[in-house]
C-alpha cells in the first residue's frame, strides 16, 4: 500500500492509504457514476477512482476504514467487490510503455527522416543534398540510440549466453547501416540509409508493441477474474468485532468467521458450527462432505452450508498446499524450455543473411569494387533482408488471433500459447469444474409443480447460499416467476422462510444429510429438491469437435471412479478417477509419451502441476487463482466450446503466421538479387519495406474471424 | 534554400510538440482508462442536485 499525504472530506488532514478492489460487475457509465459517488460520500475517504477497463476501483482512505467497510460500501450500492494486491501487474506495465515510448519516438524520427528523404529523392543534389543528410544524421543518431535499445539489449543478452535470437540480425544491420550512412554523410557520399534504417525500427517496435499489449489485456482480464478464493478472512478479534483481514496478515490462533459461500484462506480446526464443504477445487472430489467442530479443513475449500468459527493452524506451511506447489515449480521447468517460432526462424535466417551480405561483399572485391562501394553494396543487401516484416509477420497475426478469440471469452496470455495450442496432439480434460460446471444445480425441479416453482424461486434468490443461487438460477432461466412470498427470514445453517397467500413456507436444510439438496416446504408438504454438479451443456460437441480436429480427449481427475465413469461414459471418452495431483503427472508423462503434445485443461488447485507440465494448458475462468496463473490460457462463462476454438485458432494463426513469412521472404528473394548486384538505392529500400510489411499486416487481417 | 531555413525547423518542431505531448500523456495516465474515459462522458454530473 502507498501512504500518501491528503485531505480527507471532512477537512482533517492525515496520511491516507490507498486501497484496491476489483469490481467484476460493473458495465456502463452509471456505475461508474454510482460508486465513485457512493464511495466518496463515505466518511473517511478522501477519493475514489474507477478503472473501468480493469474492472477495480482505486480508493484512498484514513487508515481506520478498513478493506471490509469498504466492501460492505460497494455491496449496499449493489456491486460485489474483492480486494486485491497492490498493483501485482506493475513490471507488464512498465515494460509496455517503455516500447510505446520508443515507437512514439521511432515514429517521430522517421516522418521527419522521410520528408528530407523525398526531397533527396525528387533531385536534390549538392549543398541541398548534403545539409540534408547531415538535418537526417541528427535527427538518426539520437532516435536509433534511443528506440533501438530494446533491440540492442536484448541481442546483447543473447549473445552473451552464446545463444542467437530475433534481435541480433536487427541489432547488427541497425548498427551498420547507421555507422555507414553517417560515413556516407561525412564524406559526401549519395547514399544515407537513415531513412530505411528508423523505419525498420518503427515496423519492428510496432510488433513489439502489439506483443505487450496483447499480454497486458489478457492478464488484466485474468486479474479481474482472480478471486473469488479466499484472498483474506473475517477474523474474530478478542472483542468479539470481525475484522477483515488479507490471508498474509492470518496468523495461527486467530479464530476466523467463515460465511457460508466463502472459500477459506488458511487451514484450521472447525471450532464451533455444523457445515457442508466443497474440497472439490482441491482433490477434485465432487461430493461435499460434513464438517463439525474438531474436523481440519484447508485453504481453498468452499463452505456450502453455514457459518462456522475456525481456528488457524496453519498458514501457507500446510502440507497440500506446499506439496502442490512444489510440484508446479518442477512441472512448470519444461515449458520455459520451448522456443518461440520467430526465434526458431532467426536462428535459420541470421547465419543465412550474414553469410549473404559477407558474400557480396567478398564477391565486389574480387570483381574488382573498391572497399567502400563493396561495403556499400554489404549493407545494402543487409538492410533488403532484414526481418522488417518478419518482425511483424508473427505478433500482428497473433494479437487479431487474440482479440477474435477474446471476444468469444477465451483470454490468451501470449504469443507462445498460441503456437503450442496449435501444436497439441490431444486433450486431457479434469472433470469437476472443468467438463461440469462445478457448482450445485438442482437435478429434480421437474417434479415441482409450477406453484411450488414460484415460491422456490422467491425464497432462493433470498438468499447468497451456493444452493440457492444455484436453484435461483435455475428457476429463472426456465422463465418461473417468483410469488409473492412475505416475511423472509434467513438463519444461517437453517434456511430461508416465509408467508405465501397465509401458509408458511421455507427452503430448508433437510434433517438427514443423504447427499446435497435442500427441502422445500409449504405448509404441511415437504419436497426434496436434490443437487448435482451438471455437465457444462456443449460439452459432448466440444469433445466430437476436438476429434475432427485430430484431438483425443480423456479424463484425469481427483473424483472418486464411479463419477468419473459415469461421465466418461456419457462423453465416450477414457477416464481415470481418484488421482492425486503427483499420480495426473505421470498419467500426463504416459499420454505424452502414448499420443504426443498434451493440452490439459483444468480448474482445481489439484490440477496446478498438471496445467504447468502439460505443453499447453486451458483454465476455466471460475477455477482457482494457482490454475488460471498457471494455465496460458483462459476461458470465461458455461460452454466449453472455447476449447476447441482455441485450437482450431492457433492453428490458423500458424498457418497465417507461416504464410507471412513465406510473403516476407518471398519479397526478399526480389529485392536481394537487386541489392547484391548493386541497384537498391534507399528510395527502394524503403518502398519494398513498407510494402511488405503492409502485405503482412493486411494477410494478418483476415484472422480477425478466426474464432467464429 | 531560404525557406527550407524556416520551413525545416518548423517541421521539426511540430513532429517534437506532437512527440511531447504524447510522452505528457503517457507520464499523466491518459491511457490508462480507454474504456472508462468513452463511458465517463454519459455520466450525469447533476445527478444529486436533480429535484
Amino acid at each position: 500500500m502507498n501512504v500518501t499525504t491528503a485531505i480527507a472530506p471532512d477537512g482533517t488532514r492525515g496520511a491516507c492509504v490507498d486501497s484496491r478492489l476489483t469490481v467484476p460487475g460493473m458495465r456502463c457509465a452509471g456505475c461508474i457514476g454510482k460508486i465513485e459517488r457512493g464511495l466518496s460520500a463515505l466518511p473517511g475517504v478522501a477519493a475514489a477512482r474507477v478503472n473501468f477497463s480493469a474492472k477495480r476501483v482505486a480508493v484512498s482512505h484514513t487508515p481506520d476504514l478498513g478493506m471490509d467497510d469498504l466492501v460492505i460500501a460497494l455491496q449496499g450500492l449493489g456491486f460485489e467487490a474483492q480486494p486485491v494486491a497492490a498493483n501485482p501487474l506493475a513490471r507488464d506495465d512498465a515494460e509496455t510503455r517503455r516500447l510505446l515510448r520508443a515507437l512514439a519516438v521511432a515514429g517521430f524520427g522517421m516522418m521527419n527522416i522521410m520528408l528530407l528523404s523525398v526531397g533527396i529523392w525528387s533531385g536534390a543534389d549538392g549543398i541541398t543534398r548534403e545539409m540534408f543528410h547531415w538535418i537526417s544524421a541528427l535527427i538518426a543518431l539520437p532516435v536509433v540510440a534511443y528506440a533501438g535499445r530494446p533491440f540492442f539489449t536484448s541481442a546483447a543478452m543473447a549473445l552473451r549466453y552464446g545463444r542467437t535470437n530475433m534481435d541480433v540480425p536487427i541489432a547488427i544491420g541497425v548498427l551498420l547501416t547507421t555507422a555507414l550512412s553517417l560515413y556516407e554523410t561525412v564524406t559526401g557520399g549519395p547514399h544515407a540509409y537513415f531513412d530505411g534504417t528508423v523505419m525498420l525500427l518503427f515496423f519492428l517496435l510496432a510488433g513489439r508493441v502489439l506483443d505487450a499489449v496483447m499480454r497486458d489485456r489478457a492478464r488484466s482480464g485474468i486479474a479481474a477474474l482472480l478471486d473469488r478464493m479466499g484472498r483474506g478472512a473475517s477474523v474474530i478479534g478478542p472483542d468479539g468485532a470481525a475484522r477483515w483481514t488479507a490471508a498474509e496478515d492470518l496468523v495461527p490462533g486467530m479464530t476466523m468467521l467463515v460465511a457460508a459461500g466463502e472459500a477459506l484462506a488458511a487451514d484450521g480446526e472447525i471450532e464451533q458450527g455444523k457445515t457442508m464443504i466443497d474440497a472439490s477445487l482441491l482433490t477434485g472430489e465432487s461430493e461435499p462432505r460434513p464438517a463439525g467442530p474438531g474436523d481440519m479443513v484447508h485453504a481453498g475449500m468452499m463452505n456450502l452450508d453455514a457459518p462456522v468459527r475456525v481456528r488457524v493452524t496453519a498458514v501457507g506451511g500446510d502440507t497440500v498446499l506446499t506439496e502442490i506447489a512444489r510440484l508446479m515449480d518442477e512441472a512448470g521447468q519444461s515449458r520455459s524450455r520451448y522456443v518461440r517460432i520467430a526465434d526458431r526462424a532467426a536462428r535459420l535466417y541470421a547465419p543465412a543473411v550474414h553469410s549473404l551480405a559477407l558474400l557480396s561483399f567478398a564477391g565486389w572485391m574480387l570483381a574488382g569494387a573498391g572497399v567502400h562501394q563493396a561495403l556499400l553494396i554489404a549493407v545494402a543487401v543487409l538492410i533488403i533482408t532484414c526481418p522488417c516484416a518478419l518482425g511483424l509477420a508473427v505478433p500482428v497475426a497473433q494479437v487479431i488471433a487474440a482479440s477474435a478469440m477474446m471476444k468469444r471469452g477465451l483470454l490468451i496470455k501470449d504469443g507462445s500459447a498460441l503456437e503450442r495450442l496449435a501444436e497439441a496432439q490431444c486433450v486431457a480434460f479434469d472433470k469437476t469444474g472443468t467438463l461440469t460446471l462445478g457448482e450445485p444445480l438442482p437435478t429434480t425441479l421437474a417434479s415441482l409443480g409450477p406453484g411450488e416453482r414460484g415460491v422456490a424461486l422467491a425464497l432462493a434468490q433470498a438468499s447468497r447460499h451456493p444452493l440457492s443461487r444455484g436453484l435461483a438460477s435455475a428457476l429463472r432461466a426456465d422463465g418461473v416467476v417468483p410469488a409473492r412470498v412475505e416475511a423472509i427470514v434467513e438463519t444461517a445453517g437453517i434456511g430461508v422462510r416465509g408467508t405465501f397467500a397465509g401458509e408458511s413456507v421455507g427452503l430448508l436444510r433437510p434433517e438427514d444429510s443423504q447427499g446435497l439438496g435442500v427441502d422445500l416446504v409449504i405448509g404441511q408438504r415437504r419436497r426434496r429438491i436434490a443437487f448435482a454438479d451438471r455437465l457444462r451443456g456443449d460439452a459432448a460437441a466440444t469433445i466430437a469437435e476436438l476429434h475432427a480436429l485430430g484431438l483425443e480427449s480423456s479424463i484425469i481427475s481427483g473424483d472418486g471412479a464411479a463419477m468419473v465413469a459415469q461421465v466418461a461414459a456419457r462423453l465416450g471418452i477414457p477416464g481415470r478417477g481418484e488421482l492425486s495431483p503427483a499420480e495426473k503427472l505421470v498419467e500426463l508423462e504416459r499420454m505424452k509419451a502414448a499420443q504426443g503434445r498434451v493440452l490439459m485443461v483444468g480448474d482445481g488447485l489439484n490440477d496446478g502441476p498438471a496445467l504447468a507440465a502439460a505443453y499447453v494448458s486451458i483454465a476455466p475462468g471460475g477455477a482457482s487463482d494457482v490454475s488460471q496463473q498457471a494455465a496460458d490460457a483462459v476461458f470465461v462463462g458455461e460452454p466449453l466450446m472455447p476449447v476447441a476454438i482455441a485450437v482450431r485458432g492457433a492453428r490458423e494463426t500458424m498457418r497465417v503466421v507461416r504464410q507471412n513469412f513465406v510473403l516476407a521472404i518471398g519479397y526478399n528473394a526480389l529485392a536481394v538479387p537487386l541489392a547484391i548486384a548493386g541497384q537498391v538505392t534507399p528510395l527502394i529500400a524503403a518502398l519494398a519495406m513498407s510494402a511488405s510489411s503492409l502485405i503482412v499486416i493486411g494477410n494478418s487481417l483476415r484472422l480477425a474471424r478466426c474464432a467464429r | 534554400m531560404n525557406g527550407l531555413a524556416f520551413l525545416i525547423p518548423i517541421a521539426l518542431g511540430m513532429g517534437g510538440l506532437g512527440l511531447v505531448a504524447f510522452f505528457w500523456a503517457m507520464r499523466h495516465g491518459q491511457f490508462e482508462d480507454l474504456d472508462g474515459a468513452g463511458m465517463r462522458i454519459l455520466i450525469d454530473e447533476n445527478e444529486d442536485e436533480a429535484p
